[in-house]
């Protein structure tokens, strides 16, 4: 089992994960492609201590050299959820399973509403998880809305094992889709449907699909992990990081404003100090 | 899990046993789905506790496409209460023990 399972690997995942190491913990992080963080694409930042003019990709790189120095691993996989199992919580990412003693999610800036019906038909037609449930839909009409980097690979992946793809992007510029996958470009996306969803309205034009998969860079935490406390779509903590639900802490721009690297690391650090601590005082018990 | 008690469905089995069980509390997974492997120990916990007073069974939709079809599954995991073999409240996605747990309570 893993000590510290950390969900984002940004400027607050990256911190939590060297802390955790310096503490002597082992570290699980679960992240995006650091090349799609909000970080990696800041052009330049100024205000962040000791290293100023850096542009967002340099710094990003220097903070993962740095944690890769302490021997952290990262898997780039996509967490779909986390549940909490008595002592010890369950992640899933795709179609793997860890287990770890604690919790700190970096996930970043919760991703803007859902799109129209999304919410309604969750589990009837929509899904998050195309590894999870594509097998469920091979022969029939499907759509991947690509918010992701990843969004591509899944389409792909759907499209192999039968079913009929149809990949819509926000913008133009989408490369790699497998032949056959059809391309749309449309900003304005609504779910519509009775019982199931059977179609995506995309600028207007109808696609009818049996199954929506909507891929974002990032799932709300209310998504992975049912029950912990959001207010105004940030994570709810103290000042030692803890959420609501105890083992879980949060860092970094999930936990609201600003949205700022130094106080993401700082969060992170904190988060890291007392997760140790949580795993210390719960080998002391047992 | 060493000591598997849930039930393991298939068609022919479901539908001699489902609606001979006052309460039944089904599990729809598949070997590829990460999340269902996160459910499948709180299903054999269940099937521990309520021993003898439901049944808590499994369905490999791989397997048995029909009953995942029968039952619009679109999504896994899935878990499906039963009560004299009709649906009666379903849960999409992983949940905590307690909500299974609470639905089966609130139906013995």
């Amino acid at each position: 089992m893993t000590d510290i399972a950390i969900i984002g690997g940004g400027p607050a995942g990256l911190s939590a994960a060297i802390n955790a190491r310096i503490r002597n913990k082992t570290v699980l992080l679960v992240t995006n492609d650091y090349k799609d963080s909000y970080l990696a694409k800041a052009e330049r930042v100024d205000n962040y201590l000791g290293l100023p003019g850096l542009g967002g990709q340099e710094l990003m790189e220097q903070f993962r050299k740095h944690a890769e120095s302490q021997g952290v691993e990262e898997v780039n996989k996509r967490v779909i959820s986390v549940m909490p199992m008595g002592e010890s919580f369950f992640l899933s990412y795709e179609s793997e399973v860890a287990e770890a003693k604690t919790i700190i999610l970096t996930t970043g800036v919760v991703p803007a509403g859902k799109l129209p019906g999304e919410g309604e038909f969750l589990g009837k037609g929509v899904s998050y998880c195309a590894t999870c449930d594509g097998m469920l839909y091979r022969g029939r009409k499907v759509v991947v809305v690509g918010k992701s980097a990843d969004a591509v690979e899944e389409a792909n992946y759907l499209h192999e094992i039968g079913c009929q793809v149809t990949f819509v992007a926000d913008k133009e510029g989408t490369r790699g889709l497998a032949e056959g996958v059809e391309l749309v470009t449309a900003k304005r996306l609504e779910i519509r449907g009775d019982k199931a969803a059977e179609a995506l309205i995309a600028d207007g034009r109808e696609i009818p699909a049996d199954g929506i998969f909507i891929l974002r860079q990032a799932i709300s935490p209310q998504d992975i992990m049912q029950g912990i406390q959001v207010e105004n779509g940030s994570i709810v903590t103290n000042k030692r990081m803890e959420t609501s639900i105890p083992g879980v802490f949060a860092a970094g721009d999930c936990t609201g404003r600003p949205y700022q690297i130094a106080k993401a690391v700082g969060e992170g650090q904190v988060a890291a100090l007392y997760a140790a601590e949580y795993i210390d005082k719960m080998k002391k018990e047992n | 899990m060493a000591n598997e008690k849930a039930v393991h469905l298939n068609e022919k089995s479901f539908d001699e046993v489902i609606p001979q069980n006052k309460v039944a509390l089904v599990d729809f997974w598949a070997s590829w789905c990460g999340p269902c492997r996160m459910v499948g120990p709180v299903i054999e916990q269940l099937a521990d506790q309520y021993n003898g007073k439901a049944l808590i069974g499994k369905v490999n939709v791989d397997e048995e496409s029909e009953l995942a079809m029968r039952y619009q599954v679109m999504s896994i995991p899935t878990v499906i209460l039963f009560r004299n073999g009709k649906e009666i409240a379903r849960e999409v996605g992983v949940m905590p023990k307690d909500k299974y747990a609470s639905l089966l309570e609130a139906n013995l």
